[in-house]
């Protein structure tokens, strides 16, 4: 293995494992509270969309971050009308999410557009650029800290250390403040919160609200960062596969940044190694280390590799008892 | 707050709730349509002919909607024990594999009325067992089967890449599909059968495994409320305490529930695999699972509701198809859009609607004229 | 003990309350008086009214008429805000505690005073120290609730109370869920407390806590005040017959004297556990014969339930013997329903919602819960939908279930006619064994003669009846013979006549009668 291969393989991580961390912190946040989200493919999808085509309209990527966030919040509120201010099943409204950004992106997209459902590329100007590049560029002939350090850390956008900074910063927000002591209790006890006079409803809804933060943050992402337009269907399953990293992670917020830098890198190396020999093993299908990550998760649900405890409310609409 | 003082009588609860949610569904889409400059009438209109106006439509309707009674079964099924199987795509794709691999494996050494039962068989079994593991893993360990259904859709879809990439597809083809099978696997169309008995019907891809669907949704119905068995999966599902007092037990029943899902949604490899294709390829299920949840909300759990319903979603997909080849800028993207609205609406929305539904017959009740009623006290 | 005499304003006015359900009072013309600094008892029964007063006066409820003062003011309580403004707290049986976050975590929860964590753990913890101090609770305040043990757990209940400024503390039925010496604790604290200025108010069943403890008793029953006194005039077995005292109905005579038969059901030795691993049931012994009826007397909660629930093999005993027509079962290879009901054993819950009936299936479909492979009703796994329905119909009636309608949802029915058709399900069985729990809870007054007939009837075509009921006239009006259970254990077995208001009280309290 050599250090180009290293380094290159570090950044593909970073890379793929960015739209995962800020979906999962958003999960995070949701299920902390007791509402279960499985809309964050969904979120992530017209939140997607709509920076693609806010960035290819007005050529500022402001209004495409905005854009972004704007529709993934107001989805997230849409979620919480039905599961947290009303008794609506959480699951089904996070598969109506899905299905429902699925269809109305690719039919926006085609009227709006007319190129298939794709939004047209967003110029350089609006995409998001690696925040060092001299630096890289400077240090790439150095032997192995131009590599690792240079490409592989180094040489990302402001998005990439947005996701990785925002890990302590919800750490700290969920464990430091007064909001994230009352948030892990509503999600465990919301009989008890209510009686000690906080509001279960606002909690909740506040819980939301950064839910939809985040998933407009990934949502941007996929287009200023990673590609440069949307296409129908372009998350692919990532949505889920941050709800898995988050499980995985045990619903805390390094477990799941270490599961999101699995998973991504578990992702990039499908590619890198069709075709190659691993000892042992030998061949490695793509599609088993494609699998790996869902495999892993169910493995940790089974509970044969540790427990996974969820907050005891997930799940169960609260309604006042008397 | 909401309007929980007023409670919906059962048979606005049962037919009128569905309807209403479906109106605001269709509302909402035909908004969407609007907002991007279509005509929603002419959208209708064209649909409407599409799914219904001529026979091959028609046709096309019904093949459609033999796979959502499969998928919509399947969920309806879980349902009444208790449980979210949200894994139907998957469980369809390994009955599929399931019906593929015994076609191809066989099909040449034996005769149509011995294969296609094994067809039917292996795919049941196949959805069987993928559904059962979740099945397994949420009764004795607790895990959500909602989260490792999900999980188990995804892994169905690599594990189907995987062996017709490496090991299915004849060497040296570039299309991701098996060899065909031989004739004794495939299912008769109904164009066919119907010439048998000289009647004729436009060649579409509707097959006898329609017969299959009707079949499967009477067998749901007897199983669920004329046996035993059914007896014991709705109690389970509608009371564990009460199913714990008369002996029922409750981790038995979520295996049973399962397990007759998986091998519903197994079922869909009939009709797209045996029926249509002949052979083993990728996109066999595309999202039938997902519109199978939409179908048993909409047709509330039962048989009959979820035959109708799946005849509407046909009905939108072949439409929706005829639209798009009719009107400019439409795609059969609307219908999937649809369809998450109908889910919105019908699932997760219905708790918003139904006080308001309520209080609009509240309303409606004290607004028409008194009718006389002998000795009726008025307070 | 009493205090010396009392001069300022009682922390605790209620008068003149009122609280209907319905068409139960709940409260009817309650005055209550809770002096300053005094630990004051209020005991009763199960529907006695102790905890709706107290949930009135918590804020809970809201009374329909009648007067609050607080500390001489008087005071209107909407809400549990408005109770704790008023210096007002309560410690709940069922405790609101966040198992997964620490005690100091559990108490600074809404009344942070800072929103960095690190500022307000400082804070409180000063602050609670001090309370620790001055009170002898003591608490791990860094560990996790989770592994609070129980007598911990309510430890902090209380520690909530106070760091909130509670200066009235309501504790209901504290010692539910103690250990002997988790109860000497509590006392301690309790004793502490008092000497502090802080009142007290305990409700409670068991009487000799309150001669030990309280300063002033007040004795609710049916809703009403029945006595008020101090505890220097009262004594226990005053305390256990106001509590218990009613006209009781001995003049039942029963005519049809048949003398008990053959021992059809015999259990042992049985000891069970609950969720939490507490002991529920102790070394319990019973015996039902042929063609009696025995009740089980006894404030709820004392072990009936989990009674029922081992003898019908609902619940898994961790020791005992059941010896049941002509069948034994050891710990371990435990009866279950099903064989329950093929040896001839039938089971009337007592909680008809989550128990007795499934509320979404159709009444025919209630009707055969838990008989549906018994051979009228089902064949080779199909259900003879013609057999039951017509079952139904007859059950219906017998018993006059109404609307006698058996397609009609079994939530449709009236709580009455639910019960009815339960009994009707498990009686039509003609069962050799008939336990039920709660035989006439919600049924209308003209319904519960015939039930009762019915009953007695059972017992006289040979079936043993074992009836658990938190009403003593009905136990009383039903039973050949009486069987008092206290904490888990038999405290006492009478013979009808032999019964009489003083002796059941004691042995409802624990008292050798």
């Amino acid at each position: 293995m050599d250090e180009a291969l290293l380094g290159s393989m570090l950044a593909s991580t970073l890379r793929l494992a960015t739209p995962l961390i800020f979906c999962a912190l958003a999960g995070l946040f949701s299920e902390r509270s007791g509402v279960v989200d499985i809309g964050l493919e969904g979120k992530m999808l017209f939140a997607a969309f709509a920076a693609g085509a806010a960035g290819a309209a007005s050529g500022s990527t402001l209004l495409a971050m905005l854009a972004a966030i704007g529709i993934a919040v107001s989805l997230s509120w849409m979620h919480g009308l039905a599961c947290v201010s009303h008794q609506g099943d959480q699951v089904v409204s996070g598969v109506a999410i899905n299905i429902i950004a699925s269809g109305l992106t690719v039919v926006l997209g085609i009227a709006w557009f007319a190129q298939g459902g794709q939004t047209p590329p967003v110029t350089a100007g609006v995409r998001i650029q690696p925040l060092f590049a001299q630096l890289t560029a400077g240090l790439a002939g150095v032997p192995w800290v131009g590599a690792l350090l240079g490409e592989g850390l180094l040489g990302h956008n402001a998005l990439v250390y947005l996701a990785l900074a925002l890990v302590p910063a919800t750490w700290w927000l969920l464990f430091r403040t007064r909001f994230g002591l009352r948030l892990r209790a509503v999600g465990e006890n919301p009989q008890m919160v209510d009686a000690a006079g906080v509001s279960v409803t606002r909690l909740r809804y506040t819980a939301l609200t950064i839910n939809g933060l985040l998933c407009g943050l990934a949502g941007s992402y996929l287009v200023l960062a990673q590609s440069a337009s949307f296409s129908p269907n372009m998350t692919a399953g990532r949505g889920f596969m941050a709800l898995a990293a988050l499980i995985f992670g045990r619903w805390y917020p390094v477990g799941a940044l270490w599961a999101c830098l699995l998973f991504g890198f578990l992702d990039a190396a499908a590619i890198r190694l069709q075709g190659a020999h691993l000892p042992l093993v030998g061949e490695v299908p793509v599609q088993v280390i494609q699998a790996l990550p869902y495999v892993l998760t169910v493995v940790l649900l089974a509970g044969f590799i540790g427990k996974a405890v969820a907050p005891q409310a997930l799940g169960r609409p609260y309604t006042k008892e008397r | 707050m909401s309007a929980a003082s007023h409670t919906l009588p059962r048979w606005a609860d049962l037919l009128l709730l569905p309807v209403v949610c479906l109106a605001v569904a269709l509302l909402a889409a035909a908004g969407v349509v609007a907002l991007v400059g279509q005509n929603p009438v002419e959208v209708i209109t064209v649909l409407v002919h599409g799914a219904f106006g001529t026979a091959r439509g028609f046709s096309y309707t019904l093949y459609y909607a033999t796979t959502f009674v499969f998928t919509g079964l399947a969920v309806a099924v879980a349902f009444h024990g208790g449980l979210f199987n949200i894994g139907g795509e998957g469980q369809a794709i390994l009955g599929g594999l399931g019906t593929g691999l015994v076609a191809l494996w066989w099909s040449a050494f034996l005769p149509a009325w011995i294969m296609l039962p094994l067809m039917v068989v292996a795919g049941a079994l196949f959805g069987m067992a993928w559904a059962s593991v979740p099945a397994y893993l949420q009764a004795y360990r607790g895990s959500h089967v909602v989260i490792t259904t999900i999980m188990f859709n995804f892994i169905a879809s690599t594990l189907l890449v995987y062996l017709l990439v490496n090991h299915l597809r004849p060497a040296g083809t570039m299309s991701v599909e098996s060899v065909a099978f031989a004739d004794s696997a495939k299912l008769p169309g109904v164009h066919e059968a119907l010439a048998w008995i000289g009647v004729e019907w436009p060649a579409s891809p509707l097959n006898l495994s329609l017969v299959l669907a009707g079949l499967a949704a009477v067998g749901v119905y007897l199983f669920l409320w004329r046996t035993r068995g059914g007896y014991h999966l709705r109690a389970v599902g509608s009371s564990p305490g009460a199913a714990e007092y008369a002996g029922i037990r409750p981790q038995r029943q979520i295996m049973v529930a399962m397990a007759i899902s998986g091998a519903l949604a197994g079922m869909v490899g009939m009709n797209e695999i045996a029926g249509v294709h002949g052979k083993l390829l990728l996109e066999f299920v595309s999202g039938a699972g997902f519109t199978g949840i939409a179908v048993a909300l909409m047709g509330r759990n039962h048989p009959v509701g979820i035959v109708l319903a799946s005849i509407l979603f046909g009905a939108l997909f072949q439409g929706g198809a005829e639209v798009a080849f009719e009107v400019r800028g439409f795609s059969r993207d609307m219908v999937v859009m649809l369809q998450g609205f109908i889910v919105l609406f019908s699932g997760a929305m219905a708790y918003v609607i139904a006080p308001m539904l309520a209080w609009a017959l509240a309303t409606l009740q004290r607004l028409l004229p008194q009718r006389k009623q002998p000795g009726a006290a008025h307070g | 003990m009493a205090g010396p005499a009392v001069t300022a304003a009682p922390a605790v006015r209620m008068t003149g309350i009122h609280k209907q359900f319905g068409a139960v009072a709940a409260n009817a013309d309650v005055n209550l008086c809770v002096q300053v600094g005094t630990v004051h008892g209020l005991v009763g029964e199960n529907g006695a009214g102790k905890s709706t007063l107290m949930s009135v006066l918590y804020g809970f409820y809201e009374a329909d008429s009648g007067a609050l003062e607080v500390f001489g003011q008087a005071a209107t309580i909407r809400n549990a805000d408005d109770a704790i403004a008023l210096g007002i707290g309560m410690v709940h049986q069922h405790f609101m505690l966040v198992e997964t976050l620490t005690a100091l975590e559990n108490v600074m929860l809404g009344a942070e005073p800072h929103w960095l964590l690190r500022q307000a753990d400082v804070q409180v913890r000063s602050k609670l120290s001090a309370l620790m101090q001055s009170t002898g609770l003591h608490v791990e305040l860094d560990a996790l609730v989770a592994d609070l043990p129980v007598g911990d757990r309510q430890r902090l209940e209380i520690l909530k109370t106070l760091y909130r400024g509670a200066r009235v503390l309501i504790l209901d039925e504290p010692t539910a869920v103690l250990t002997p010496q988790e109860t000497e604790q509590l006392f301690d604290v309790l004793r502490v407390l008092r000497q502090q200025g802080t009142t007290i108010i305990l409700i409670t069943h068991k009487l000799k806590e309150v001669m030990r403890l309280c300063d002033h008793v007040t004795i609710m029953r049916a809703g009403r005040v029945v006595h008020e006194m101090p505890i220097a005039q009262a004594s226990i077995e005053g305390l256990a017959e106001a509590m218990v005292g009613r006209k009781l109905h001995m003049g039942q005579v029963q005519e049809d004297t048949v003398t008990p038969g053959a021992v059809l059901l015999q259990a042992s030795g049985i000891e069970a556990r609950d969720a939490l691993n507490v002991v529920r049931l102790h070394d319990l012994n019973l015996t039902l014969r042929s063609g009696e009826i025995v009740g089980v007397a006894g404030v709820s909660g004392n072990g009936q339930s989990e009674l029922l629930d081992v003898l019908s093999g609902l619940l898994q005993p961790t020791r005992g013997h059941l010896e049941l027509s002509g069948q034994v079962f050891e710990a371990g290879a435990w009866l279950d329903p099903q064989t329950a009901r093929a040896l001839g054993l039938a089971h009337v819950p007592e909680d008809r919602h989550a128990r007795a009936m499934v509320m979404d299936f159709v009444a025919w479909e209630s009707a055969v819960l838990g008989y549906d492979g018994f051979p009228q009703y089902a064949s080779g796994g199909w259900m003879n939908h013609d057999h039951m329905r017509a079952a139904t119909s007859t059950m219906m009636e017998r018993f006059d279930v109404r609307p006698r309608d058996p397609e009609l949802l079994s939530r449709s029915f009236s709580g009455g006619n639910q019960q009815k058709l339960v009994l009707a399900r498990e009686l039509g069985q003609a069962p050799k064994v008939l336990l039920v729990g709660q035989p006439t809870r919600g049924v209308d007054i003209g319904a519960i003669e015939f039930i009762y007939s019915q009953l007695r009837a059972m017992r006289d075509a040979g079936c043993a009846v074992l009836v658990v009921s938190s009403e003593l006239d009905e136990i009383l009006a039903l039973s050949n013979r009486v069987v008092v259970m206290n904490q888990g254990r038999v405290t006492g077995e009478l013979a009808i006549d032999a019964c009489t208001e003083a002796k059941l009280g004691l042995l409802m309290v624990g008292e050798p009668a």
